[in-house]
């Protein structure tokens, strides 16, 4: 692979705090290799600012391989960039050129307000998972795991949806900043899987409940969600879990 | 003497009978006692809902903006447990012997014992909580061979175990948060333990938004705030891992074991170059298939295709006939870096070597071809069917090669070097985990108990939910049993305050430096002296010049560190100035372990110490002991040694040839 470095504007969203109205600042930033990552290239220009006397921009950041869904970038449009299936921090500068301009801006939804610059306050899907995103079992209750077989399709499909990273980009990508695709993988990695049975139609509604308090939009079915999701979480979780949803309710078992 | 509290009597029966002698809290008093828990990882996280579950009131607390986001999320390989679903041999002895060998003999054998024991547990635990652990079609759980050993023990998830791992441990502490039983505190940092009457009782925490200094009460506090390998920059760690909590409790006299035994990762991409921020580790299974070489001339620039077969020096397989390209990390690794410091190395840095999958490739193709009967096939259609295979059993590794490199792995071979990834040393503790401060604990990367000088791959996972769900549940009603009639105390007691009041000015003098150099920086330099002088291999000059190379930068950077904005507010800067000025006291006392510590074992290796032929020459007359370093003012430490004391393992050489 050639290697070659860049010069670029990047116009980013700079926001005191929560109260703070914000709006975007322009920077140059020069040779930029077309090695570094992503968030490499802002370390760059956060040396640069520091350096300048200026306050660096505030960003979540943290494994940078992908997995910690700590990062959290809206480029040019885009979360986390306009790779599939992939992270910011994975995210490689060869995907620009010499001269390009790169609009940054942090996830855009009430439910997820802003903190400092591109980082925002995420708590609300913890409380989602706290209103039923578990399987009530507490330590030293398991029974030999190989006593409980399942399904390898079954388990198959339950890991895929579990593979959710909890980043926010779906709620990002949303023109009504929906959760749906969040909330549905958790429920489908429960609602597969035999241990998640008993509280299936209590953890259902629950939590649909608790996405709805948090101020998430709803889904009206564009699949922005999937087209972003950098772990390619499947849209027909949303249907699993809009047909749990109505079974757990029609049923009248849901309290 | 320091007293390790092993329980008498038979190896295989002592945790049996501390669980059926220790003191019990009863549940009425259980809800009067409070406990602090820093970090949410595997061990945190379980420990966390564990307590919780059991009726204990629990403070969690992380730096990150969820629990779910420390870094035992990243683990990709795997976790060990003595199940023997496999039907190979494998039982609770052979995973405690192979622990205990592959840690060089370093290792504690009643704590290794221990974790042998409830490994099967965990894996239990798992699957009830819904982790959804890769499966056979007959509907029962997969298992993997890793790192070398002889038997099928490694439970995994695709290459994101630790990522399900955690997610179950996180929904179990979610669930009490959503109980009451636990009140978790995202985006908080502790930055001091509170010691009352000789004993830990509390935290001074940093609210991360707000920039508030906050004060928690707890009858015991429990370190699980991961390992140190950060002091090196570039390493396989997440960006925000530390050494502060961890440092701050050392400071205020929990003894700190062994700080040199750091493990360097063989399979691992290179740096690309100065602006590099971290590592990426390609899981070890990879050296299961491919072929490590180098150029057998220096300097050699060609590309790798164009450098014929006899032209290639597979070092491994000719240094180690007998284990190849299958060798333990510690020596795998020692042996790319002798290859590229002697000029054989590959890439534009040439500190690479070659993992190459074009053998692997060929050799599956010809399998599948055979399937299909054709035993006379084209090439084109043997390298065709034999990467298809190579894309089923690793294609999500050569997928993140891809994505970071902009290189085809299926194309050309893979550039690999060592890394930092996870340290051995951490806060000494006793069979009960307990520091040697009262009441305050550690568990999991964070403290130094099971893995002796070198850790097997798919232990760390195991290591972090035994110490969580299974050992301190135990261990802490042993103390906390005496603790009953301790009301909680206020947190306007002077302790409190004094201790807050330490944080608060060393925040002030940080900020008030106003220099010019930024704590990048000098973290930057701090972690070149310690790879060159502190890394893979190690002397006595070189340690004796890293302490008076790190006291300097550390003088330097209380003299010229710049950080910009305030300290009421999200202050990233500020975050990473505190955790780098501890890096930059950890570090010299890592050197002074490494200088001490005149042998090589695991993978510590000092080059005065050697075999004829390269390899490491542990001594175990002089330093089969614990190194526990007190801390005293100044930068000073006093050592005590513990002995380790082998009555079940015979310590041998290990040889691998």
């Amino acid at each position: 692979m050639e290697h070659y470095n860049m010069n670029l504007t990047l116009k980013v969203w700079r926001q005191k705090n929560a109260q703070d109205k914000g709006g975007f600042e322009t920077y140059q930033v020069k040779d930029i290799s077309s090695e570094m990552s992503f968030l490499e290239m802002f370390d760059v220009l956060n040396e640069q600012l520091i350096n300048e006397g200026k306050e660096p921009i505030t960003f979540d950041h943290d494994c940078r391989e992908g997995i910690c869904g700590a990062c959290s970038m809206h480029i040019n449009g885009r979360p986390h960039g306009p790779w599939g299936q992939t992270t910011t921090c994975q995210l490689h500068m060869r995907e620009y050129k010499n001269g390009d301009t790169i609009v940054v801006e942090p996830w855009r939804a009430k439910a997820f307000p802003v903190i400092k610059d591109l980082m925002v306050d995420r708590t609300a899907f913890d409380r989602i998972i706290q209103s039923g995103g578990y399987i009530s079992v507490d330590t030293g209750n398991a029974q030999d795991a190989n006593n409980l077989p399942i399904n390898k399709d079954k388990a198959d499909e339950s890991f895929a949806a579990a593979a959710c990273i909890g980043c926010g980009a779906c709620v990002a990508a949303c023109k009504n900043a929906s959760a749906m695709l969040f909330l549905s993988a958790k429920v489908s990695h429960l609602a597969l899987l035999p241990q998640g049975e008993v509280e299936r139609k209590t953890r259902v509604v629950n939590m649909v409940d608790q996405m709805d308090k948090e101020g998430f939009g709803s889904c009206t079915n564009t699949e922005a969600c999937e087209a972003e999701c950098p772990k390619g979480i499947s849209v027909l979780n949303i249907r699993r879990l809009n047909a749990e949803y109505i079974g757990a309710i029609m049923s009248g078992d849901d309290k | 003497m320091i007293n390790s509290k092993i329980p008498a009597g038979e190896m295989a029966q002592k945790w049996t009978k501390y669980k059926d002698t220790c003191k019990l809290v009863n549940p009425a008093n259980k809800r009067s006692l409070e406990i602090i828990v820093v970090g949410t990882g595997l061990a945190g996280a379980s420990a966390a809902a564990s307590l919780g579950e059991m009726g204990y009131k629990v403070k969690a607390f992380c730096f990150q903006d969820s629990a779910r986001r420390a870094h035992s999320i990243a683990a990709q390989g795997g976790i060990n447990a003595a199940k023997n679903y496999q039907n190979d041999g494998d039982s609770t002895f052979r995973l405690f012997y192979d622990t205990i060998k592959g840690g060089d003999y370093r290792a504690r054998e009643g704590n290794v014992h221990r974790l042998a024991e409830v490994s099967a547990n965990i894996i239990d635990q798992c699957v009830a909580q819904g982790v959804p652990f890769a499966r056979e079609y007959g509907g029962l759980l997969s298992n993997r061979s890793f790192g070398g050993t002889q038997v099928q023990r490694t439970f995994y998830a695709a290459g994101q175990t630790g990522q399900q791992l955690l997610i179950g441990a996180y929904q179990s502490l979610e669930r009490q948060i959503a109980l009451g039983n636990v009140t978790m505190y995202d985006r908080h940092e502790m930055l001091d333990v509170v010691k009352i009457d000789g004993k830990a009782r509390g935290i001074i925490a940093r609210n991360l938004i707000t920039g508030q200094l906050e004060r928690h009460f707890g009858h015991a506090v429990l370190l699980c705030s991961g390992g140190y390998g950060n002091v090196f920059y570039l390493s396989t760690n997440a960006m925000g891992s530390n050494v502060t909590a961890a440092w701050k409790a050392h400071k205020k006299g929990a003894y700190f074991g062994n700080p040199c035994f750091t493990q360097i990762h063989p399979t691992c991409i290179p740096v690309s170059g100065d602006h590099q921020s971290k590592l990426t580790l390609m899981s070890e299974s990879l050296r299961n298939d491919g072929r490590i070489w180098v150029p057998k001339k220096q300097n050699d620039t060609r590309k790798a295709s164009d450098i014929p077969e006899d032209e290639r020096d597979y070092y491994l397989e000719r240094r180690y006939p007998a284990f190849g390209n299958l060798v333990p990390r510690d020596v795998a690794s020692r042996a790319a870096k002798e290859r590229c410091d002697a000029g054989y190395g590959v890439g534009s840095s040439r500190q690479a070597v070659f993992l190459d999958y074009a053998a692997a490739i060929e050799r599956y193709g010809k399998i599948e071809c055979n399937k299909q009967g054709n035993h006379n096939p084209p090439m084109d259609l043997v390298i065709k069917l034999g990467k298809e295979v190579v894309k089923e059993k690793y294609g999500n590794l050569f997928d993140m090669y891809e994505k970071i490199t902009g290189e085809n792995p299926y194309e050309t071979p893979m550039r690999i070097y060592p890394a930092v990834h996870y340290t051995m040393g951490g806060i000494w503790v006793d069979y009960e985990l307990m520091t040697s401060v009262p009441g305050l604990y550690a568990l999991g990367e964070a403290n130094f108990s099971d893995h002796g000088a070198n850790r097997l791959g798919a232990s760390a996972l195991m290591q972090g939910l035994a110490d969580g769900y299974f050992v301190i549940p135990y261990t802490i009603g042993n103390y906390l049993a005496d603790e009953i009639r301790t009301k909680a105390i206020p947190t306007d007691h002077p302790e409190f305050a004094k201790a807050e009041q330490e944080v608060a000015g060393r925040i002030e003098k940080l900020m008030g430096i106003k220099g010019t150099e930024s704590v990048e920086s000098f973290h930057k330099r701090l972690g070149k002296i310690m790879w060159d002088k502190c890394g893979m291999a190690r002397n006595a000059k070189g340690l004796q010049e890293a302490i008076v190379e790190i006291r300097a930068l550390r003088e330097e950077f209380w003299k010229n560190v710049r950080i910009p904005g305030g300290i009421f507010e999200m202050n990233t800067e500020l975050d990473k100035a505190n955790r780098v000025a501890d890096f930059m006291e950890l570090g010299e006392l890592m050197c002074m372990d490494a200088l001490n510590r005149a042998e090589s074992c695991g993978g510590h290796f000092r080059e005065e110490s050697q075999t004829e032929d390269g390899e490491a020459q542990r001594n175990d007359e002089l330093f089969m002991y614990v190194a526990a370093w007190e801390y005293k003012e100044n930068n000073n430490w006093e050592l005590h040694k513990e002995a380790l004391d082998y009555e079940v393992v015979h310590p041998t050489q290990r040889s691998y040839k």
